[in-house]
């Protein structure tokens, strides 16, 4: 610590080379290797979406995009989805200023509307089925399937990692590594929204244009 | 600890700002104005999308040009990755990223529609072999 006073004093407040400064703290560490592997996964999405928009139009005589999507269910399933990133985005705030009732508060409101999303998107999924439009029926709706239904699991996932922070929460506190392990998970759910807002407009919304 | 402010923000941290400008109502506001503008970006996605008010052939565009702008938001307001100076890693990773997923799009995309193409033009040839129409 002195020396990094000293060293400061002698460069009048200048930048420290990265080479000079030492290891970075390990929140933005971790938080950097959190980053890598949502873009990752984000590159998996662009394979997904790839698909989905080669065989968008591949429906085998059977039903079609515009046919099948309502769009009053994906506006409510935006609206959720936003929603909840907001409540987790507040839920970041209360543990930067580590209060224990407004996380606890901020995690309650995001896992229900993230619950309430993918009961809204399980509900669609078993509407589409009953009508006979299964992921086999056609290259269409396997794209469909795989797409949606692979943002919906990420979704799923979310949810399990926040019911088991906020066990850690409880039982450790505000520890440095419970934080940084928050930190992920907004990450995470934010990062789920971004995705949501590529699916909507391309699969809701342009694949019901005339 | 100095020098902290010395290394790049972790993602989804905002950019080390004085002690003195910093507040919780800050953060609140941030958040705030992204959730307003994800809100309006996605309200005016569905307007176009069912309006006749714009011209047909222009809405996907028009679709394209506002999810990518929420994307922009959410990166913005929710992620908090700025151009500042303490940002550049996450920026760079993002840019590299975003490379990757537009070459897996944009090159499929380009190829599957060459492939279409080709593929239609050898079926509607006149006077194809009976091996290519499947008559006999």
């Amino acid at each position: 610590m002195n020396v990094a006073v000293e060293m400061d004093a002698v460069r009048h407040g200048e930048l420290l080379d990265v080479s000079e400064a030492g290891p970075a703290p390990k929140r933005n560490v971790a938080a950097f290797g959190f980053w890598i592997f949502l873009l990752s996964d984000i590159v998996m999405f662009s394979a997904l979406f790839a698909s989905y928009a080669v065989l968008a139009k591949a429906t085998a005589g059977s039903l079609t995009g515009a046919q099948l999507f309502d769009q009053r269910n994906a506006a409510m399933e935006t609206a959720l989805l936003l929603l909840s990133s907001y409540s987790c985005g507040l839920m970041s705030l209360a543990i930067n200023s580590r209060q224990h009732l407004g996380t606890f508060l901020g995690a309650v409101v995001t896992f229900l509307l993230g619950a309430a999303f993918l009961a809204l998107e399980l509900r669609e999924f078993q509407v589409m089925i009953a009508l006979g439009a299964v992921p086999q029926r056609s290259a269409f709706l396997s794209a469909f399937f795989t797409l949606v239904g692979c943002h919906g699991l990420h979704v799923a996932i979310g949810l399990g990692w926040l019911v088991l922070m906020m066990i850690q929460l409880a039982l450790r506190g505000f520890e440095d590594v419970v934080v940084r392990r928050l930190h992920c998970f907004s990450l995470f759910w934010h990062a789920l929204d971004i995705i949501w807002v590529l699916i909507f407009t391309i699969v809701y919304l342009m694949g019901v244009l005339p | 600890m100095t020098t902290e402010t010395h290394w790049d923000v972790a993602p989804g941290d905002r950019p080390a700002v004085p002690a003195s400008e910093r507040s919780a109502s800050c953060g609140l506001l941030v958040y705030t104005i992204g959730l307003f503008l994800a809100a309006v970006l996605t309200a005016t996605s569905f307007w176009v999308a069912n309006t006749s008010a714009i011209w047909a052939p222009g809405v996907p565009a028009g679709l394209a040009v506002l999810a990518i702008a929420q994307m922009g938001v959410h990166l913005v307001f929710f992620l908090h990755i700025t151009t500042g100076p303490d940002s550049t890693n996450n920026v760079l990773a993002l840019a590299f990223g975003v490379l990757i997923a537009f070459l897996v799009l944009a090159g499929s995309l380009v190829i599957m529609a060459n492939l279409n193409e080709n593929l239609m033009a050898h079926g509607e040839m006149p006077g194809a072999p009976a091996a290519y129409t499947g008559r006999h």
